[in-house]
């Protein structure tokens, strides 16, 4: 071997030595951020299991004796978790899937066709994401109380049929990476542009339309400000609200506020594990175009 | 033929801009209105004139506090933009595990915010928390986190930075990882060290994600009140009372729904400030390609 050849595999080793190194510290790292992300979660978990009263024990048991499952039944039952987790269903199912409909419609028009005062109106529409919410949300209120929608589900069911901006906007970049010559052939066959959307466009995106629908989906099942705001009648309470009224009605019986926050959590948990690709590419997209 | 397809392109668009219409464009207008009257929502507005503002500027101490609680309340967005590039950057050596680790610091922005809060609020519980309780375990004795003036705020912090990890980091990793190689491969045949790497490649190159976690995590942050609500009620004595807390008691509680959206618009317009002043800075650091 000559000496560059040599000098060459050291320097090639040491880099190689100097890259474990790295991945070392990284998974060092990244463990020990796993652990400070996790360690709240199953301390929540816990909790719910104990028995009443023994949560406030010192060293805390991270595995009580006895799982005190009943905490959940009381929880789901007694405290109207389970009715809450239904009204929010009845809440936003039916808006989330009209406003994916009206936003794709939307989407498809202002990534597919021509007309008069296009990019004004696209750029009104995307204006309204730079709004902040604080400024729309009196004169809101104020507009639904003179219509005696107060205490009622519409100011929360209404507003997002009329689709969103935001999911406009990214079903848009969506659509316009799909190829021209299907809907020219449609066209050519004398398909209307509905029956273009329908047919062809919106089987074509399904990820894209998919991972609107998560997003949207998991905004309105988290949503907290507008039920406070509208929502007054404990019948009425969505999941969300429920759960925050847990604080005055179970002051320190921390084992129920807690079997409720892990009640509450597994939808979402749940839908991020069978759909978490989409998400992540949702996020991701949101951010690249932004 | 043409006319036919404006009329379709018309008709798809129309729910959006009717919508922007209905719940954007015309609240926003009497918004601005109202600001300028007394209004309980019970009786018909009163002009007051420039009353509201005037009260807002000089009366109030009240709102300069909870502005300045507002922004402290936002040194989570530096704290936690660093964390987070940090971890994308570990997540970026090649490392074995991506998806479990990506999953779990990911976990908090799917999940409520009402149960993290509540969640948190126990584990910030100064005589049987876990906060307190691991803090002992190392011979440090924690303070009373929430019940004391001067901890309430960074434990609010503390929560926002973990709760507010994972989409940041999922942002950085995706940008690190369209950094081109080539840039890294051609800097280190020239001799330039990691770190130099790292402030002359990587920071450029990445640029533009920083700029848009900068301003919509600005944007959310200065609106941010529900964990405020559950954490602490705003206490104690007002110490972690944000300005949208207190907006939204001023509208919803006492009623003052003109006051309210003077200061609305007034937060309104400190956000279009700050946004535009984010914007007219990056020109100096933000290298778009």
């Amino acid at each position: 071997m000559s000496n560059a050849a040599i000098a060459r595999s050291a320097r090639q080793r040491r880099k190689r030595a100097g890259e474990q190194v790295r991945q070392a510290f990284a998974y060092l790292f990244l463990t020990a951020g796993s652990l400070v992300m996790a360690i709240p979660f199953l301390w929540m978990l816990s909790t719910s299991l104990k028995e009443q009263g023994r949560e406030f024990e010192m060293p805390p048991k991270w595995i009580p004796e006895v799982f005190e499952w009943q905490n959940y039944v009381f929880v789901l039952t007694e405290a109207d978790i389970l009715k809450g987790f239904l009204n929010t269903l009845l809440v936003i199912s039916l808006p989330c899937l009209i406003g994916l409909f009206t936003s794709a419609l939307a989407a498809n028009a202002f990534a597919r066709m021509d007309f008069p005062a296009k990019n004004v109106l696209f750029t009104l529409l995307l204006a309204t994401m730079m709004i902040p919410g604080v400024v729309t949300m009196i004169p809101t209120f104020i507009l639904f109380k003179h219509i005696g929608w107060i205490d009622s589900w519409l100011p929360l069911m209404v507003p997002g049929m009329f689709g969103a901006a935001a999911a406009v906007f990214l079903l848009r970049q969506f659509f316009m990476t799909i190829p021209k010559e299907l809907e020219e052939a449609a066209k050519v066959d004398g398909m209307n542009p509905l029956h273009i959307f329908l047919r062809i466009m919106l089987p074509l995106s399904k990820p894209a339309v998919i991972t609107q629908g998560l997003l949207g989906f998991l905004a309105g099942y988290n949503d907290f400000l507008g039920p406070l705001i509208y929502i007054n009648t404990p019948e009425k309470f969505t999941l969300q609200l429920v759960l925050a009224s847990f604080q005055g009605f179970y002051t320190s019986q921390w084992t129920y506020i807690m079997a409720g926050s892990v009640l509450a959590l597994i939808p979402s948990l749940l839908l991020f594990f069978f759909a978490q690709r989409y998400f992540v590419e949702g996020i991701t997209l949101t951010g690249m175009k932004g | 033929m043409k006319r036919k397809e404006y009329a379709w392109a018309y008709l798809f668009i129309s729910a959006p801009i009717l919508g922007f219409l209905l719940f954007a464009f015309i609240p926003l207008s009497y918004s601005v209105y109202v600001s300028f009257t007394e209004y309980s929502g019970y009786q018909a507005p009163v002009f007051t004139g420039t009353a509201n503002y005037v009260k807002l500027a000089m009366d109030d101490e009240l709102f300069w506090k909870t502005l300045f609680n507002t922004f402290y309340s936002a040194l989570s967005i530096p704290i936690g933009m660093a964390v987070a590039l940090g971890i994308a950057m570990a997540l970026n050596q090649k490392v074995r595990g991506i998806r479990f680790f990506r999953t779990m610091f990911f976990l908090p922005t799917i999940s409520s915010v009402i149960a993290l809060t509540l969640l948190w609020k126990w584990i910030f519980n100064d005589s049987y928390g876990l906060l307190n309780y691991l803090l002992e375990l190392i011979g440090v004795q924690g303070p009373a986190w929430l019940s004391s003036e001067t901890w309430a705020m960074p434990a609010m912090i503390i929560q926002g930075v973990w709760a507010g990890l994972g989409i940041n980091m999922v942002l950085y990793l995706a940008a690190l990882q369209g950094v081109p190689k080539s840039f890294h491969e051609a800097a280190e045949i020239d001799g330039a060290s990691r770190w130099q790497r790292f402030v002359r490649i990587t920071i450029p190159c990445i640029s533009p994600t920083t700029l848009y976690i900068l301003i919509t995590a600005t944007i959310t942050a200065l609106q941010d009140f529900p964990r405020f609500q559950i954490m602490t009620e705003g206490g104690p004595n007002y110490s972690t009372t944000t300005i949208v807390y207190y907006l939204f008691q001023n509208a919803f509680r006492y009623m003052s729904m003109g006051y309210a959206s003077a200061m609305a618009w007034a937060l309104g317009l400190l956000i279009l400030a700050i946004t535009l002043l984010n914007f007219w800075l990056s020109r100096r650091w933000v290298h778009y390609d």
